[in-house]
């Protein structure tokens, strides 16, 4: 295709991804290196019966005309990014020197809020991810030998949780977990402790997110699994069953290698979709457990806080994060499109 | 087709049903279970004492003189206003299929027939957006939309998840139209056609199940936004997600917990028939995203 046309089919796209990706980005990194102005001060000189003594008041309006005329606040440089809400050098630096073991250093990094959110995230994106893969894997090699009548209906069924909106989806396990609700009821009664409350204990928050965080992603990996799995081709199963390979061997070193690509693309799909995990958290009304980074931006955005700054900062600390984690799996797909352009 | 390879010994086979039956019961028992319990009042889908009440529902006939309600509905749909939300959502949801679609369309085309280096490039950059989770760039929507007056209205929604769309759907339409074979709209050149010709009478005939495919995936993620609009929009002009949200704040007062549950009753059931006419389409975009890496 040559320059031009390719220049006015892409036109609108470019436009687009422009005016809505290059330029919020340009502004988040210019939000967070700025921050809301100080009050404006004043000084007034009060007289009473006593005699007069001068003290300092905050002036509103010069205060409001200032944060109308430039709302993007004071130029603050890389203050945000150090601050005790983000990476906290300072705190942190103390902790280490102050360390007693190592135990007591974790405890104290991870009470900084960047940190603790931090932790959530990561400690979620990791279990998470390779829990459904392999429960998907195992699904799709189970639906894969029922009668295949019902399989279509299987799909139909695991592609629920999947596009069900995940405030939605965990709002329904929330219900049914909550103490009044059948899985809380059955857990009380199982583990025979009447006062049992999941949302009151951080461990079992974490664990109850995680598990819905399987639950909405193992059908995902399942399809394509599954889609995977009708391609292994035929004839090398046949030509290693006539070696003496037996199942297992078959599945390990026939299927699980032509699974291989469809594995790689899960686990960049997947890190990208559990490093944003957020409404999980509202609908289990988790915060005071668990925090993610996300939903740590989206404390700040609120009109009420107005920590726009503190915002921006967290998110350009996210998208590095999310990078960082992505980035073999970026490189191995640079080079796998690179050779198909070839 | 069954072969030696293939066949399955009746011991295991057996375990596998039982996996697949159990997995079944994940997935649905949820949505069964509330969708049950939306007909119920607070007192028996939230029972301490005894669970078996969701079933028989003795609060429900004591409290409404039947076996089921639909004081939830009724609380969410009239009371709440939840109807409102809904043309909103509907509004949100038609326009940022139809905006980011057609740039999509345009723009996966070019870049599935382009041999430059500049389209891989682009492609690139396109899968670091998709990357990025979309909160991070919201203050970056926020600020400008404070100063310019543009807080509160459908249209900054609409723009905005459109745009946080597009690097998705851009790759699925590149991936899609690449299986188009190039011989189609080479053809057409050499018969006279300029490039926009080739494209409207050659390639928007055959590309109707790519754009569904990709529409489909368009309008699960407008439907199912919360963070965006939650922070975009007025509260009168809020979609339906973040209104159940706002439901929540609220349900410390006895009985409006089930408005939440009907409200989520009622945006799970579209989705619903979404996937009973779109199953195929579904999977195959789930999986020609996989194939082309």
């Amino acid at each position: 295709m040559k320059h031009k046309t390719f220049f006015w089919f892409f036109f609108p796209a470019a436009i687009a991804l422009i005016s809505f990706k290059v330029f919020p980005i340009t502004s988040v990194i210019v939000q967070s290196v700025h921050a809301p102005h100080q009050q404006v001060l004043v000084e007034v000189k009060i007289c009473d019966a006593f005699g007069c003594a001068a003290t300092t008041k905050v002036d509103r309006s010069a205060t409001e005309e200032l944060r109308r005329e430039m709302p993007l606040g004071r130029y603050n440089g890389a203050a945000v990014f150090v601050d005790r809400n983000h990476l906290a050098i300072e705190e942190v630096g103390s902790a280490w020197k102050s360390q007693t073991s190592f135990a007591d250093f974790r405890a104290k990094v991870f009470n900084l809020p960047f940190y603790r959110a931090l932790a959530f995230t990561l400690t979620y994106t990791i279990v998470v991810t390779p829990f459904a893969l392999i429960l998907g894997f195992s699904v799709a090699v189970a639906v894969n030998a029922i009668p295949r009548f019902y399989r279509g209906a299987m799909i139909f069924a695991s592609l629920l949780p999947m596009i069900v909106t995940p405030l939605v989806g965990a709002l329904l396990l929330a219900w049914m977990i909550d103490s009044r609700g059948i899985l809380g009821n059955t857990l009380q009664y199982l583990l025979d402790d009447p006062d049992l409350s999941i949302r009151a204990s951080t461990p079992l928050t974490w664990v109850m997110l995680m598990v819905y965080g399987i639950w909405s992603s193992t059908p995902f990996a399942f399809v394509i699994y599954y889609a995977g799995l009708q391609t292994v081709p035929h004839d090398t199963l046949e030509a290693a069953m006539i070696d003496g390979a037996n199942r297992w061997e078959r599945i390990r070193y026939i299927v699980l290698p032509h699974l291989m690509p469809l594995t790689v693309f899960m686990v960049l799909i997947k890190i990208m979709d559990n490093f944003r995990v957020f409404e999980p958290i509202i609908s289990f009304e988790a915060a005071a457990h668990a925090q993610s980074l996300s939903y740590y931006i989206f404390t700040d955005l609120d009109p009420d806080s107005g920590l726009l700054s503190s915002a921006a900062a967290t998110s350009i600390l996210t998208i590095l994060g999310v990078l960082v984690l992505l980035s073999p799996a970026l490189v191995q797909t640079w080079k796998t499109f690179g050779k198909g352009q070839a | 087709m069954m072969s030696k390879a293939t066949r399955i010994p009746p011991m295991l086979r057996f375990v596998l049903i039982c996996f697949s039956l159990i997995w079944l019961v994940i997935v649905t028992f949820p949505f069964l279970w509330t969708f049950w319990g939306s007909f119920k009042v607070e007192g028996d889908f939230f029972s301490k004492v005894d669970w078996t009440r969701v079933l028989t529902g003795p609060m429900t006939i004591r409290e409404t003189g039947d076996t089921f309600t639909g004081q939830g509905y009724y609380g969410a749909w009239i009371e709440e206003e939840f109807w409102r939300s809904t043309l909103n959502t509907v509004i949100v949801v038609v326009s940022v299929v139809s905006v980011s679609l057609t740039i999509a369309t345009l723009g996966g085309y070019a870049l599935a027939r382009s041999k430059h280096n500049y389209a891989f490039w682009i492609l690139m950059l396109a899968l670091v957006f998709r990357a990025m989770p979309p909160i991070t760039l919201l203050s970056g929507f926020l600020l400008p939309a404070y100063q310019w007056n543009l807080w509160g209205h459908l249209p900054t929604a609409i723009i905005v998840l459109a745009a946080s769309n597009q690097p998705f759907t851009l790759w699925m339409m590149t991936a899609f139209f690449r299986n188009i074979p190039t011989e189609l709209d080479e053809s057409a050149r050499i018969d006279g056609c300029t490039p926009f010709q080739a494209f409207r009478l050659v390639i928007i005939p055959v590309m109707w199940p790519g754009v569904i495919t990709a529409g489909l995936f368009a309008f699960l993620l407008a439907y199912n936004d919360y963070a965006t609009t939650a922070m975009l929009l007025t509260r009168e002009n809020l979609t339906m997600i973040p209104k159940i949200a706002s439901f929540l704040g609220t349900i410390q007062t006895e009985g409006n917990v089930m408005l939440a549950v009907a409200a989520v009753v009622s945006v799970t059931v579209p989705l619903f028939f979404l996937i009973a006419f779109f199953q195929r389409q579904f999977v195959s975009g789930l999986t020609a995203g996989a194939v082309k890496g």
